[in-house]
């Protein structure tokens, strides 16, 4: 923390030697300036704002860790039990799912809307249209009860014969109805994510693969879908993480996952606040995981796009743990030398 | 939608300019018409390239040079008129009194014999120098990978940006950049290269390298089409100077003689005012 305080008057420097640079307007003395002590300009309502936040979230903490109410020691007692561990299994699963099928299919919408063919153009609308209009929920319990409308399910010719049966409450299980409403719903939504990042790749990209020869799925898989990646992440990842959430919408099935688990917990208990804290931490803590590897999968993506690419925070992390010891090795000098150390800008190499 | 039914007369062969004198040439355009919407852009085209020749047009902006230009290898679809180039139409094929339309795959089949040059480059930026290089050779034409990559960097090489092989296309300037789209087009040997005004997204110290490159081009016998504004660029290179203005064909010959002697007002309105 060597920030550069407001030197002490320094001693008049010498006037510099006359360069061979035209000579500066008249009036305007760069010698003089530079002898000149600058003040920087203050600003005492950023501090005055950021005081006032501070305390409001002082207060805060301070409950936290006052409120009995909050009751840390349950919190920590269920933090990391069998029942909960197995629960955060459940809802990643339930994620992980949802997340293959809704885009695999919303792969496939996208693709029928951008076809040639009005047929599949529209149909694909329409599976937007309705799936993006049924709440979630809504969409959940529909499907558990599917048995209701369709006691059998069978694969065949359509409108022939029907070559294998199934019933539909064996197949489609509390699990199964989960997922299928998770993915049926999450695909119209990457559906329509990917087309967006499709079409904001610059016409002219595939304009020059048609014009080279190259065969139209190698255009889509090679030069367009790389590109269009860039555009479909960020709002991707914003899906997962809605989806990871989501999750807790299937405690309605009875499905044990994070959230139903601590609802039953603290129904047997009574210790609410903690068991909703104990849910509430790992749903953070996931949401984190999948950021991090969201930054990653971006920066891959990136290629080509930046002149230098940017260091990645783990070489910034090497670069700042290798800069520590020239740092100490500067303070031990300070000691010795005080008006070097003065002279030494911190930090920045 | 073609209401091409009959196709029309060989052209006639006793043309005499370029270098191609006496063969059939390499580029047949015959008739072409284009609209956008109620916008006529060709109002019948007729264009001859022998093999061998550079051809240049010339003419104000919007008198449909770059839609001929796309039109030759079928990157826009033609209202009426067709191109033939070495013999072979483009977009359709003709059995007896018929023409059946291609479909993409065959056209894209065809494209790989037709070199395109963009104004804007069109580089794919994910790729890099090399990988943009061997793309099309191996996707188009199945070329082995070692194959590929050999003749890409023998052409990187032809253009100088033989070191650049592994750097991506942002990390290059303009000027190396179309250097770059000239020798990827040119990775799929093709019997026809066109250019649509390949130095005019240019700054003007980097058109000269450009220009360099496609001299050097001409000077191998390449058969070229070449829009661009650069008179200079026409007077040294070109074996034919084509002039077009609102979507014809206005002048046509030597550039001695469509450049210092035209024979047309809308050609010396136009000269007076670039040159």
């Amino acid at each position: 923390m060597t920030t550069s305080t407001p030197a002490p008057p320094s001693p008049p420097r010498p006037a510099p030697a006359p360069g061979p640079s035209p000579a500066p307007g008249p009036g305007l003395d760069a010698a003089e300036l530079a002898g000149l002590r600058t003040v920087p300009a203050r600003h005492p309502w950023r501090w005055a704002a950021g005081a006032a936040a501070l305390v409001v979230l002082l207060q805060f903490l301070h409950g936290l860790a006052t409120n009995p109410g909050w009751d840390w020691a349950t919190f920590r007692l269920y933090f990391t039990a069998d029942t909960i561990l197995q629960a955060i299994g459940r809802t990643l699963e339930l994620t992980a799912y949802g997340t293959v099928l809704g885009f695999a299919l919303g792969a496939v919408v996208a693709g029928m809307r951008l076809s040639r063919s009005a047929v599949l153009r529209t149909i694909a609308w329409a599976y937007v249209w309705v799936f993006r209009s049924i709440p979630l929920i809504v969409q959940l319990v529909f499907w558990f009860n599917l048995s209701y409308l369709y006691k059998r399910f069978g694969f065949g010719i359509p409108f022939g014969p029907t070559f294998g049966e199934f019933e539909t409450v064996g197949v489609l299980g509390a699990l199964g109805a989960a997922v299928l409403g998770l993915g049926l719903h999450q695909a119209a939504f990457a559906a329509e994510i990917i087309r967006g990042g499709i079409i904001a790749v610059e016409a002219g990209q595939r304009e020059a693969a048609a014009a080279l020869g190259i065969p139209r799925w190698r255009q889509a898989w090679r030069i367009v879908l790389p590109q269009a990646m860039r555009g479909i992440l960020p709002a991707a990842a914003n899906e997962v993480i809605s989806l990871l959430k989501g999750t807790s919408v299937v405690y309605v099935m009875a499905i044990g996952e994070l959230f139903y688990q601590a609802q039953v917990i603290y129904g047997r208990t009574g210790r609410v606040v903690p068991l909703l804290m104990v849910a509430t931490v790992w749903y953070v803590v996931l949401t984190t995981v999948l950021s991090i590897g969201q930054y990653y999968v971006e920066r891959y993506f990136a290629r080509g796009s930046r002149r230098t690419p940017p260091p990645g925070p783990l070489h910034r992390l090497r670069t700042l743990l290798r800069s520590l010891p020239v740092r100490t090795d500067a303070r031990a000098g300070a000691r010795t030398d005080a008006r070097t150390a003065v002279r030494t800008p911190g930090g920045t190499p | 939608m073609t209401t091409l039914t009959k196709a029309d007369p060989t052209p006639p062969a006793d043309r005499t300019d370029g270098a191609g004198a006496g063969a059939a040439p390499m580029v047949q355009v015959r008739g072409l018409h284009k609209s956008f919407g109620r916008l006529e852009v060709l109002r019948g085209v007729d264009l001859d390239v022998p093999a061998g020749s550079v051809t240049v047009v010339l003419g104000p902006s919007g008198s449909g040079k770059s839609t001929l230009l796309r039109a030759i290898n079928h990157l826009e679809k033609l209202d009426r008129g067709h191109v033939a180039i070495d013999g072979e139409l483009i977009g359709y094929r003709r059995s007896g009194d018929r023409l059946y339309e291609l479909k993409e795959r065959e056209v894209l089949r065809q494209r790989t014999g037709i070199g395109f040059v963009f104004q804007n480059f069109n580089l794919f930026p994910h790729l890099t120098v090399l990988e943009n290089l061997v793309e099309a050779p191996i996707a188009a034409l199945g070329r082995p990978r070692a194959e590929a990559r050999a003749a890409a960097l023998a052409l990187l090489e032809r253009v100088g940006l033989a070191d650049k092989a592994a750097a991506y296309p942002r990390q290059l300037s303009g000027g190396q950049q179309q250097r770059v789209a000239i020798a990827r087009a040119l990775a799929l040997e093709p019997k026809v290269l066109l250019f649509d005004e390949p130095t005019s997204a240019l700054d003007p110290e980097l058109v000269g390298e450009v220009l360099d490159v496609i001299k050097d081009l001409a000077r191998s016998g390449t058969t070229m089409i070449v829009v661009t504004h650069e008179i200079g660029f026409a007077r040294e290179v070109a074996d034919t100077v084509v002039f077009m203005d609102g979507g014809v064909v206005v002048e046509q010959g030597p550039p001695a003689e469509v450049l210092d002697r035209p024979r047309q007002e809308r050609t010396r309105a136009f000269l007076a005012k670039v040159l």
